[in-house]
């Protein structure tokens, strides 16, 4: 292509967007595509003058190995892995984080899904687990797994959040430490099950109900009260996972799914759900998932999780290599409903880009966004900034921390950024 | 009793939101009668309702606690290698709140109901509602919330009154900004 022509593409696609090097989210596919066509025409003349086995690696020379029954990732890619530390006389309590900084796209694999458990992972027979909806209802009903199975399913593609997930951002110094360290206790699936709301029709809910205390079958018992109203909207009874039966890990046989609550409340192993007209103040809606601010009140049953976002290429553990074209890319999400806007700066917020958004974006849901980028390999610092279908955008750092007691860490959806040093060296800082 | 017929209003609202609808419930469920939902029903409210017959004392709990949540807890609920369940009243509001289940949890009956369902962490569900009833007088007696001599039970127990019973604002529904 001449240079008359890509600069005609560049022009008419507005170019940089915003100081530092920020791409338009539109100049750069245009031009590659065409590019890359013409030099992908002339190797392919060259080579077929050649031996095509001389130059071939090794694989592609033998035979390469038979079927196996379940499938596992390339042994290239054994670090793939989710992080955690085991806790001192109570292995099975905790948490393990997504590596989000070793993945693409949206969607977890199930084996990579971030865990938290309060006393283990239960081994459940399916054929003796039976879900029980019970209280201010007419017609107490129970559901086997086989029962549940009959039912009309559907699917939908949501996150699961922990409240805790970037907890750290409490700490005054900025934790160094990978994007899936940081933010890792967010995973995305599709989940295919029953709607509540056609169970909770089958049991015909008293007109003074209003919560609903769901309760796991786990060695914790783990309860927590929801809002009848979540119930019969979005709520989901999970069977399915990625297409496949949902993991032990995340509640085998079946879970509660609130879109966009937070990951406490979607109880794994679900066995009952009791009906009331008040919620329980159980241990976990009291101890862990409130928010407590600097007058000593804490605000309870605060259950969305907010807009978020987060670079995650180039992030901590990816130093660039020189000067030149980066992709930034990240993750956004918002519990209220789509991620309408991501915004990206790479001069610690001077200026702002849109960046794209990759389709599908989902309610509820991780969405990818990508930005280009021309690093000139002068100190940069890189940030991003969500906004939700519902105006919502995310606060600074020091916004969200000044409305809260020092030892505050649910709930964080700050905005963060990454330093990039003139070495090409990634660091983590507040923004 | 006047009940909602969700049988004949939710089909309509779920195919509003859903790719496929049913005219039809299927109706599937097996129904439970009192006498199964009692042995499956574990919740305690606030004001008490669900918790069970029995009654236990401070000092009955505190050779429980010895015997089955020290070596995690520590002596008194502090100390140990383990969530602190003692002290810390008062310091909610200060720059270096310390929540515990005395301190911060609004309501007594919370103890109970997380004791009898999920501890001791390697033996859950293994004490009796006498062990529940003393070992919560116990935590509760450490700190001088409830006497050294209280018994606890299912009428007693919703009235402790917990240091922090008003610190929590309750978020849902969602305040309108």
């Amino acid at each position: 292509m001449k240079e008359r022509d890509k600069a005609k593409i560049a022009e008419s696609a507005g170019g940089f967007a915003a100081g530092n090097g920020l791409l338009d989210r539109r100049s750069l596919l245009r031009a590659g595509v065409l590019a890359a066509g013409i030099a992908g025409i002339g190797a392919g003349i060259a080579r077929a003058a050649e031996n095509v086995g001389a130059d071939a690696p090794e694989w592609m020379k033998t035979p390469g190995r038979s079927f196996s029954p379940y499938g596992m990732p390339s042994k290239w890619q054994e670090k793939v892995q989710r992080s955690f530390t085991l806790l001192p006389g109570r292995p099975g309590t905790g948490t393990s984080r997504t590596p989000l900084h070793l993945l693409e796209g949206t969607l977890t694999p199930n084996g990579l899904h971030f865990e938290r458990h309060h006393n283990g992972i239960p081994d459940i027979d399916p054929n003796r687990h039976e879900l029980v909806i019970h209280g201010l209802v007419k017609r107490p009903l129970a559901f086997s797994v086989e029962t549940l199975m009959r039912y009309p399913m559907e699917s939908q593609i949501h996150f699961v959040e922990c409240s805790g997930n970037s907890g750290s951002f409490n700490q005054r110094e900025p934790q160094q430490t990978t994007a899936g360290g940081l933010n890792g206790l967010i995973s995305c699936s599709e989940w295919t099950g029953v709607r509540l709301a056609t169970l909770l029709g089958e049991a015909e809910v008293n007109r003074e109900a209003k919560w609903v205390i769901a309760e796991g079958a786990d060695a914790a018992a783990m309860s927590r009260s929801v809002p009848l109203e979540k119930c019969l909207d979005d709520a989901m009874i999970a069977l399915y996972q990625n297409g496949e039966a949902i993991r032990p890990e995340q509640g085998y046989p079946m879970r509660l799914l609130l879109p966009g609550f937070e990951g406490n409340m979607n109880v794994k192993w679900l066995r009952r759900l009791k009906v009331m007209n008040e919620p329980v103040n159980a241990r976990d809606e009291t101890s862990h998932y409130t928010e407590l601010m600097p007058n000593g009140k804490a605000r309870q049953y605060m259950f969305l999780q907010a807009v978020k976002s987060a670079i995650i290429k180039p992030s901590f553990g990816m130093n660039m290599k020189g000067p030149g074209f980066y992709e930034i890319s990240g993750l956004a999400w918002s519990g209220s409903g789509r991620v309408s806007k991501v915004e990206v700066s790479a001069d610690g917020g001077k200026s702002w880009a849109a960046a794209a958004l990759t389709p599908p974006v989902l309610s509820k849901a991780l969405t990818r966004f990508r930005l280009a980028w021309q690093w000139d390999g002068r100190p940069s610092t890189l940030m991003s900034r969500a906004t939700d279908e519902k105006g919502e955008v995310q606060p600074t750092r020091s916004v969200w921390v000044s409305q809260y007691s020092p030892i505050q860490f649910y709930h964080f959806n700050g905005i963060q950024g990454w330093s990039i040093e003139a070495d090409g060296t990634v660091k983590h800082v507040y923004v | 009793m006047f009940t909602f017929r969700f049988g004949i209003l939710l089909p309509a609202a779920l195919c509003l939101i859903s790719s496929v609808c049913y005219a039809q419930h299927p109706n599937l469920g097996r129904p439970l009668s009192p006498d199964e939902i009692s042995k499956l029903d574990i919740t305690v409210a606030p004001d008490g309702t669900g918790l069970p017959a029995g009654s236990g004392s401070a000092s009955a709990g505190a050779k429980v606690y010895e015997e089955k949540c020290q070596s995690c807890h520590g002596p008194k609920g502090q100390g140990g290698p383990q969530d602190q369940l003692t002290g810390g009243v008062g310091t909610i509001a200060s720059q270096k709140p310390v929540k515990t289940p005395v301190s911060y949890w609004p309501s007594a009956t919370t103890i109970f109901d997380y004791v009898r369902r999920a501890m001791p962490l390697q033996t859950p569900q293994s004490l009796t509602n006498d062990e529940g009833y003393a070992v919560t007088a116990y935590i509760l007696s450490v700190d001088g919330i409830v006497p050294q001599d209280a018994v606890l039970d299912a009428k007693s127990l919703p009235q402790v009154k917990m240091p922090n019973r008003d610190g929590f604002v309750r978020w849902w529904p969602v305040p309108k900004r």
